[in-house]
């Protein structure tokens, strides 16, 4: 392939797709007003986004389930109103806030991660979902804090160049969220193509070939931890801010981990752009399609809310289940599988040659068709 | 009351509170000792088989006025035909969503079970939007249901004892104890006891010797499953209330009580259960209610990082 066309090819990327979708969605907005309400809905959208970016360094590049992410996305959202509400004495504004917020992320992350991350598989996805409820018990409880259920408000809106934020128009809050979109994919993808990417994969892969090879496990996987949490509570501060108020801590509960562990499998662990479409997919779902049909079936009397069964935004439970019982058993490695993923999870299909064996002594011959064992000849791979 | 009289108050509450996880986290060690899956659905099957008893008790128009014979025979009825319903919606979902996971890496069937339990979950909240009335006629299915008061709280020991010991408690002791016992004595001495006993241990040994693996992993998940559907019925009588989301709740201690207890073992998972019903007890009355859940998932981190094998669990090494 050429360099033009490698290059050509590099801006057809899904990411890029996604992003040129994302840039005419406000003008689609602006010729059709109302329509549908997309535009103020893709906030949702791109919140959702970074907290599957976060879930997947963690879930997809390192292969540890963590049900717990919604912790760490409340733990951004309090981090970000203590450090910016008037009512503490830090104050810092929402760009020092949202600066320092997936700090104290990753802090929690290292926190939760440095005791448990030497746990098996079943057991770390365990002690995440139980991290997730504590933190929701501890922020309702401890009220001198965190204002228990009244959640802490009012948070400073952001200020760019002079420009105030409101709740009104949605568009500069379209597009900051965008902005950090396309900031943590750019980072997600440097980290994936980097030294510390493959070190992930390598941990996701084999631990024990991995440790063979160097990598100090327990580091890498505590990296990944506080990494993923650094997204997860970024995510949380931009939502809290938006908000303007923290709200209940029972909005971040075990369903939003649960929501983000299948943006990462809907879309396709392990790969940025599968966990960008997971994330239009199921929050296209749940608060776009659902939302929509329900106020349209109940404008043509079709359904109440004396008959729950003919509301579709009761179905989404069943939906979210659905979606990851039917995706592991026919389509595990998600919509847009990455590459090395899809071969991990297909290897029982079809033969690999390096899983060819002499025929004469069993030794794999790989793709060679001389045995390097006993020198007998290989038929040529097919 | 007497400080000594409030802790005797909170042993009994705590100790039939824990018969009933300790009869749900059975389940969980069953299915966990055989396949190795957490059966994270394990909690709504659960749940799902509550809804089924107030139905059926909805249906056949029973209440707390029901005289003491028909509500002795109709209490059995209730457990056998939520543990048969649970039993036979364990082995269905079995066959669905986990068999065809077996030789998958090990987290695939654990996101699968995640997934089981929200659509029971969500099928829970469309149950309790049916049109009876012990639904409410369908109004407000997300609600808690009550549940008709058929076993009474009469004190036992008298009206004047300030100590309660009532019917209720007196119901989960005579249910759950014949139950743990049958299924101890199943396991020892049956045949198919001794070759569940065989595919835990090493499921492959056990198929050259022999066994169907996979029948073996089907009663598993038939018997765990009438176990929670068993313990629905006792929970809903026990505190009068069922919710389309309390199988998380319960099916968190329940998982904990087997953990602590070491998950695959069948006394642990009693004994674990039992310990977790005291810890809540007890956390409610000398800590503060709004702590309790807090304690108990404290409990299963640390549990999991300083003892995984629990404390009746064999400590097993992780095999490379």
């Amino acid at each position: 392939m050429s360099r033009w066309a490698q290059s050509r090819a590099s801006w057809l990327k899904p990411d890029f797709v996604f992003l040129a979708v994302a840039l005419v969605i406000p003008v689609l907005d602006l010729i059709l007003p109302g329509f549908l309400q997309i535009g103020s809905q893709m906030r949702q959208i791109f919140l959702f986004a970074i907290l599957g970016l976060g879930l997947n360094i963690v879930t997809g590049f390192t292969g540890l389930l963590h049900l717990g992410v919604a912790a760490f996305m409340a733990i951004g959202v309090y981090a970000f109103a203590i450090l910016s509400s008037e009512i503490y004495p830090f104050r810092f504004g929402f760009w020092g806030a949202l600066a320092l917020t997936p700090v104290v992320g990753a802090l929690a992350g290292l926190l939760l991660g440095a005791p448990t991350l030497r746990l098996r598989g079943d057991y770390l996805a365990i002690v995440t979902l139980g991290f997730g409820e504590i933190v929701q018990d501890v922020l309702r409880n401890v009220e001198t804090v965190t204002k228990g259920t009244q959640g802490i408000n009012p948070l400073p809106y952001p200020n760019v160049f002079g420009y105030e934020f409101v709740t009104e128009t949605y568009q500069p809050w379209y597009f900051l969220f965008l902005g950090i979109v396309v900031l943590v994919v750019a980072l997600n993808r440097n980290i994936e193509n980097s030294r510390l990417g493959r070190a992930f994969i390598s941990v996701r892969e084999d631990e024990l070939a991995a440790t063979c090879m160097g990598i100090n496990t327990v580091k890498i996987k505590l990296v990944a931890f506080a990494l993923g949490a650094a997204l997860c509570s970024l995510a949380g501060g931009l939502w809290a801010s938006y908000l303007g108020s923290t709200g209940e801590p029972g909005n971040y509960d075990f369903q939003v981990s649960i929501l983000a562990v299948c943006i990462v499998i809907v879309g396709g662990m392990g790969n940025i752009s599968g966990v960008l479409l997971g994330a239009l997919v199921m929050i296209g779902i749940d608060s776009l399609v659902l939302v929509q049909l329900t106020r349209y079936l109940q404008q043509q009397g079709l359904s109440s809310t004396a008959n729950v069964m003919s509301m579709p935004n009761n179905w989404k439970y069943m939906i979210f289940g659905l979606a990851l019982v039917l995706m592991m058993r026919f389509k595990p490695e998600g919509l847009l599988p990455s590459r090395r993923v899809k071969a991990e999870l297909h290897h029982d299909e079809p033969p690999k040659p390096a899983d060819r064996l002499c025929p004469n002594c069993g030794y794999p011959t790989g793709t060679s068709t001389v045995c390097t064992e006993c020198g007998a000849t290989v038929a040529a791979s097919s | 009351m007497s400080t000594t009289e409030v802790l005797l108050q909170q042993l009994i509450t705590g100790l039939s509170n824990g018969m009933i996880i300790a009869l749900i986290a059975l389940g969980y060690t069953m299915v966990y000792g055989i396949i190795e899956l957490i059966n994270f659905a394990h909690g709504d099957l659960f749940m799902l088989g509550g809804f089924l008893a107030l139905t059926i008790v909805g249906m056949l128009g029973l209440d707390a006025t029901t005289g003491n014979a028909t509500t002795f025979v109709a209490v059995g009825g209730l457990v056998a035909i939520s543990a048969i319903f649970c039993g036979s919606l364990n082995w269905t979902i079995d066959r669905l969503a986990y068999k065809p996971l077996r030789r998958a890496p090990k987290l695939a069937p654990l996101v699968s079970a995640i997934g089981v339990s929200f659509v029971l979950m969500n099928i829970g909240l469309f149950w309790g939007g049916l049109p009876m009335d012990v639904f409410s006629d369908g109004v407000a299915a997300a609600a808690p249901k009550d549940f008709p008061a058929l076993a009474s709280n009469k004190n036992l020991l008298g009206e004047a004892s300030d100590i309660r010991f009532t019917v209720k408690e007196l119901m989960v002791l005579v249910i759950t104890v014949p139950l743990m016992i049958g299924l101890t004595m199943y396991v020892k001495y049956t045949r198919t006891g001794k070759a569940m006993r065989a595919v835990a241990q090493n499921p492959i040994a056990a198929q050259l010797m022999g066994i169907d693996v996979n029948r073996v992993i089907g009663t598993t998940f038939i018997i765990g499953g009438a176990l929670g559907g068993a313990a629905s019925v006792i929970y809903s009588l026990y505190n009068n209330t069922i919710h389309f989301q309390m199988g998380y709740r319960a099916g968190m201690d329940a998982f904990t009580a087997a953990v602590l207890g070491g998950i695959g073992s069948l006394p642990g998972a009693m004994l674990g259960g039992l310990l977790i019903g005291l810890v809540r007890a007890m956390s409610d009355q000398y800590i503060e209610a709004r702590w309790t859940n807090a304690v108990v998932f404290t409990i299963l981190i640390l549990i999991l990082i300083f003892r995984p094998s629990g404390l009746l669990g064999a400590r097993l090494r992780e095999k490379v």
